[in-house]
Order: structure tokens, then C-alpha cells, then sequence
């Protein structure tokens, strides 16, 4: 816990690789003892972002301090408090898993008897007690990435950072990667991650960053950006697809600032955006059933993370389309 | 016990230790998958049985030198050149999977990433002599040299192996992967084979043996011939009379030309 609150600070992170700005006024402030999520599609900034927080690095502008230490100017410090979880399984795959978290034990200047107290530690917390003794080349992929979080914990780091963990890794695989960094979370370490995947941002994070085009676009609760994003929607699906003209009438009276209903035809779906929630519900379901339409499903939803992100990525493309239109205009 | 140290000194005996650490682990490889020394022994063991049993009937290096006499040095000669291939794959491996950027990212000296992987081929290389020598015996070569004069080509070997760590390093950084990594024996085969180890550029083209001549791995195939006592036929051009220095001058400019490269590279990864 540092003297801010925060475990992470960024401010402005500038990085540019020849003409290509990979980070372009990066923002990011995150609280001690969160797990936070760094949602964008490939190429938004997150891994280049996360190289620069880790150290790998070095920034072109702004600045950024992890656990209370410039990540320029005292890198040591920094790199005594931070775990890192890249996108591959960074563990030597012929030396067995013990060997391996003995030696980053070592690596972390532990003494040669507290290095092999601390991997016995770290095998039973990732259950690995039985794999202790073979090579990680015959490891699943989740036991690799199990590995790959222990030898990060090994100073039990104040923050830990995971570039994408669970890419490359099937369900059960993922899953146990979930629980591991739950469990590392509950234990009160701050948990910066990225991902590309919304669900596991949706499930893991308290609180996320939407990242696109080298910069953060917004920052909220995974329930906040939801919300933000245009509230709740009403869900009618008919029985008969000849009802559905009827239904998106019906359905129309009660959008929210008269929007007009979307219609899935195939799906014989009909959605709007509503404001007041129950009373909604209740006007479409008996204004339907005094028509004598059959309805099939009826109910409130929030919108998906994946239609946040989209309306978000989207609009900050259209943002900067309009700005390279401006300087268009304006040099014509 | 670091802690009554200076913050110098104390940074000097981490990078110690942190190089000690990482050369462990490499030797643990070895001791894991002793078949990787037998494959990577492979190929100098079976062209030098190619050389001397298949071709060497018909091979005449002249003055009545008995092909295997010339031939067994420079295939000691030439597994060292080759050596700067294993030094490239260990680095493309470490940076392909990530463990690279683990150390970089880890308080332990940065120093130690380089210098663990330089003092673990050293060690290597010695091993790879060690059963070379073996083998050359059991062929039935012999050093008609002194003791000190044999020690001091088996130290010759190891120096030329030295100065191509970093080549190895450099190359091992710039290669994006492994599978690109086996491009590098396009290099390797040639650097190591137009050179005096297993024919005499005297008998080469006139363009080829020039090249041969100044090749470095040349300088030492030749001056450990002359340490072991095996008699070998030499042309009169400056550099083939001066074998005894530039067995010791090449390595030198490799190292200082490659070794700050490999370093820079190394830095620059955190750009």
C-alpha cells in the first residue's frame, strides 16, 4: 500500500516506435488491492503499456510509478515489488518446476534455504506439489501458466502484472488461471491485467480500463460501464414471426426517449433501450397479451461488455476520423 | 552477508552470484538431456569419420602428413566455430519464450543475463572438447606436442570459442525465432569450412584460399597443429607464417568489435 492509495500511477505515458505512436497519453490510476482490467483490441498500447510499468521499457514521455517508485529513475525498486506474467510461459522448460522456482528465488536474492522454503510455498498455493519434480515441456498449458504465476510470486510482489494470461489456453485451463489470480487478489495483491477477452475483464476485474489507439477511453466498474453505455434494454422474443410488427409497435411506446426498436428477424427478437425498468415490462407484457400475441421470452437486460467495448472502440475511431477530416478541411 | 557491503561492492557480488545462478541452471541442461551434447557432437564426429575414413585415402596434404594428423585438430577447430550456433539458439530460446524479459524485470544484476550465458558455453565447449578428444584418441591421433604446448591449444580452442559468444549473443538478439535460428548454419557452414581445417588452401582456388587463409578459424586450426606436434604443410604468405599471433590477435578484435554489439543490442531491448 503506498501513501497514495494507489499501486500503479500513470500520467501521460508517451511511447512511439519510428511513426507509429504505440502509446499516446496513457492515463491510468489503480487502487491498492483491486484487480484491473486493461480491455483493448490487439494493437490498442496494453502489452507496450505494460512493458513500460514492468520496466522492459522505457517511456518517451509522462510518467508512471509502481508501488511508490518512478519507473525511470529508481527501475530497482520498482522491479522488487512487481510480479510479471507475459504472454508466454516464461519458465526454463527442461529444469523441473521446483529447479525453476528455486532459481528465481535465487534470482531474487533469497538465501539458498529460503529459496527452496519459498518454492515448496508456492507449489502447494498453485498446486504443483506433484508436478514438483518434472519438466514444464510435459506440463498442460494451464499448469505452465501456474508455474508462470508462482515464479512471479515469489517476493510476494505488490503489484502483479498479467499481459494476457489465459491467451493460448483452453477452458479448463483458463478456469484454473482464474482461481489462481482470484485467490492472488484476495490475498491483497493489486492485480493489473490485460486481456482481449471481455468476459474474463467482465469476470475478474473490479475495475476497467477500455484502451484503443494508445490511450485509455474510459475507465468504470465492469456493472458502471455497462450502465454508461446506454442502460437497460427491454427483450421481447415472439412466438410467430408475423407478430413482429405488432411487438416492435408495442415495444416503441415504452423506449426511452422514443427510440425506435431494433428487430431480429431471424431471432424473431425485438429490443429498445428503456428507462423506467419494471413499469416497462409490465405495460409490454399486457398490451401483448391483450393483442393476443404469443411472446416466447419477455424480459430487462444489461447490455454485454462486447457492446460496450464495440460502441467504445467505435467511437473513438470515428473520433479520430473526424479529427484527420478537420486537418483535411483545414489544409484545403 | 551482502548487507556489510558498499552499494559498488555489493553490486559487484550480486553479479557474482546472479551469473552463478544462471550458469547452474545451463549446466542442470546438460545434466537433463545429456542426448542435446551427443547431437550437437553429432555432426563435427561424423564429418571428420567422413573425412578421414571416406575421403582421406585420396587426400594428400602433402610432405607425407597423415590425413588424420591435420584432420582431427581442425575438427576440434571447427566445433568450436560452430559453437557460436549454440550460443545463438540458447538466446533466441530464453527471448522467445519470455525468460528474457522474467530476468530483465526481476532486481537481480542485469549483467548476469550476458555473462551466465558466456562462463556456461565456456564450460560447454570444454565438455565438447573433452569427448572430442576422446574420440580422437580412440582414432588414433596423438599430441607429439609438450604438455604446457597441448594445454595451451586446448586454451587457443577455447579463446576462439570465447570471441564467438558474442557473435553468437548479437545474432541469437537480432533473430526473431527459433525456426529462423536454423537459418544461421548458412553462416555457420561456410565460416567454418572454407578455412584450413579440413583441406589446405594452398589447395584451393586462388581467390577461395586467400579468403581460407584469413579465415580466424585458420589462424588456430593451424597453430594448435603446430602446438600438438602434428607437422603440417603451410604456404609462405604472411598471415599463414604468423598463425601463432593471430590465433591469439582474431579472438581478440571479435571480441572487442562483438562484445560491446552484443551488449548495445542487449541495453536496446528497453527501447
Amino acid at each position: 500500500m503506498t501513501a497514495s492509495g494507489y499501486s500503479v500511477e500513470a500520467e501521460g505515458l508517451l511511447k512511439t516506435y519510428g511513426d507509429k505512436r504505440a502509446l499516446d497519453g496513457f492515463d491510468l490510476a489503480v487502487p491498492s488491492g483491486t484487480v484491473y482490467g486493461l480491455l483493448g483490441p490487439n494493437g490498442a498500447g496494453k502489452t507496450t503499456a505494460v512493458r513500460i510499468l514492468t520496466t522492459l521499457i522505457r517511456l518517451d514521455g509522462g510518467w508512471a510509478r509502481v508501488g511508490g517508485h518512478d519507473v525511470s529513475t529508481e527501475p530497482r525498486q520498482v522491479r522488487r515489488r512487481i510480479g510479471l506474467t507475459g504472454q508466454n510461459a516464461a519458465v526454463d522448460e527442461i529444469i523441473t518446476a521446483r529447479q525453476n522456482l528455486e532459481m528465481f528465488g535465487r534470482l531474487f536474492h533469497l538465501s539458498a534455504a529460503r529459496a527452496r522454503r519459498r518454492a515448496e510455498e508456492l507449489l502447494e498455493q498453485f498446486t504443483l506439489t506433484e508436478a514438483a519434480d518434472k519438466q514444464p515441456k510435459d506440463f498442460s498449458g494451464g499448469m505452465r501458466r501456474r508455474l508462470d504465476l508462482a515464479s512471479s510470486m515469489i517476493l510476494a510482489p505488490e503489484v502483479l502484472f498479467l499481459d494476457e494470461p489465459t491467451t493460448g489456453l483452453d477452458p479448463r485451463g483458463r478456469s484454473e488461471v482464474w482461481d489462481a489470480v482470484r485467490s492472488l487478489a484476495e490475498g491483497g495483491t493489486t492485480v493489473v491485467l490485460t486481456t482481449h477477452y471481455l468476459d474474463e475483464a467482465d469476470k475478474l476485474s473490479d475495475r476497467i480500463a477500455v484502451v484503443d489507439q494508445g490511450r485509455n477511453v474510459t475507465e468504470d466498474t465492469p456493472a458502471g460501464l455497462k450502465r454508461a453505455i446506454g442502460g437497460d434494454r427491454i427483450e421481447v422474443v415472439a412466438a410467430e414471426a408475423a407478430d413482429l410488427p405488432a411487438v416492435a409497435k408495442t415495444v416503441a411506446r415504452v423506449a426511452s426517449g422514443g427510440a425506435e426498436p431494433e428487430t431480429d428477424a431471424e431471432e424473431r427478437r425485438v429490443h429498445a433501450p428503456v428507462a423506467d425498468r419494471v413499469p416497462a415490462l409490465t405495460e409490454v407484457a399486457r398490451s401483448l397479451q391483450d393483442a393476443g400475441v404469443t411472446v416466447e421470452d419477455i424480459g430487462l437486460r444489461r447490455p454485454t461488455l462486447d457492446e460496450v467495448f464495440l460502441t467504445l472502440t467505435q467511437q473513438s475511431e470515428d473520433k479520430s476520423e473526424a479529427k484527420s477530416e478537420d486537418k483535411e478541411e483545414s489544409a484545403a | 552477508m551482502s548487507d556489510t557491503l558498499a552499494p559498488e561492492e555489493r553490486r559487484a557480488y550480486w553479479a557474482v552470484v546472479d551469473c552463478w545462478t544462471i550458469v547452474r541452471r545451463d549446466l542442470t541442461h546438460l545434466v537433463k538431456q545429456p542426448s542435446l551434447v551427443a547431437w550437437q557432437l553429432g555432426f563435427p564426429i561424423v564429418s571428420v569419420l567422413l573425412f578421414v575414413y571416406v575421403f582421406g585415402s585420396s587426400m594428400d596434404v602433402g610432405e607425407g602428413v597423415e590425413y588424420k594428423d591435420f584432420a582431427l585438430p581442425g575438427m576440434f577447430a571447427m566445433t568450436m566455430s560452430f559453437g557460436f550456433m549454440n550460443t545463438a539458439i540458447a538466446v533466441v530460446v530464453d527471448k522467445e519464450r519470455g525468460v528474457t524479459d522474467r530476468f530483465r524485470s526481476m532486481p537481480m544484476s542485469p549483467s548476469a543475463v550476458v555473462t551466465g550465458r558466456g562462463v556456461s558455453d565456456i564450460l560447454h565447449a570444454a565438455l565438447d572438447l573433452a569427448v572430442l578428444a576422446v574420440i580422437a584418441l580412440v582414432i588414433g591421433w596423438r599430441s607429439d606436442g609438450s604438455l604446457l604446448g597441448t594445454l595451451y591449444a586446448f586454451a587457443l580452442l577455447l579463446l576462439l570459442r570465447f570471441s564467438l559468444i558474442w557473435i553468437g549473443v548479437l545474432l541469437g538478439l537480432l533473430t526473431p525465432n527459433q525456426e529462423s535460428a536454423g537459418n544461421l548454419f548458412a553462416v555457420a557452414f561456410p565460416f567454418a569450412m572454407i578455412s584450413s581445417v579440413f583441406t589446405p588452401p594452398s589447395a584451393m582456388p586462388d581467390w577461395l584460399g586467400a579468403i581460407a587463409m584469413w579465415n580466424p578459424v585458420s589462424a588456430t586450426a593451424n597453430e594448435i597443429r603446430e602446438l600438438y606436434g602434428n607437422p603440417l604443410p603451410l604456404g609462405d604468405s604472411w598471415i599463414e607464417q604468423h598463425s601463432a599471433l593471430m590465433a591469439v590477435v582474431w579472438p581478440l578484435i571479435i571480441t572487442a568489435i562483438f562484445l560491446p554489439l552484443a551488449v548495445r543490442k542487449f541495453q536496446n531491448l528497453s527501447r
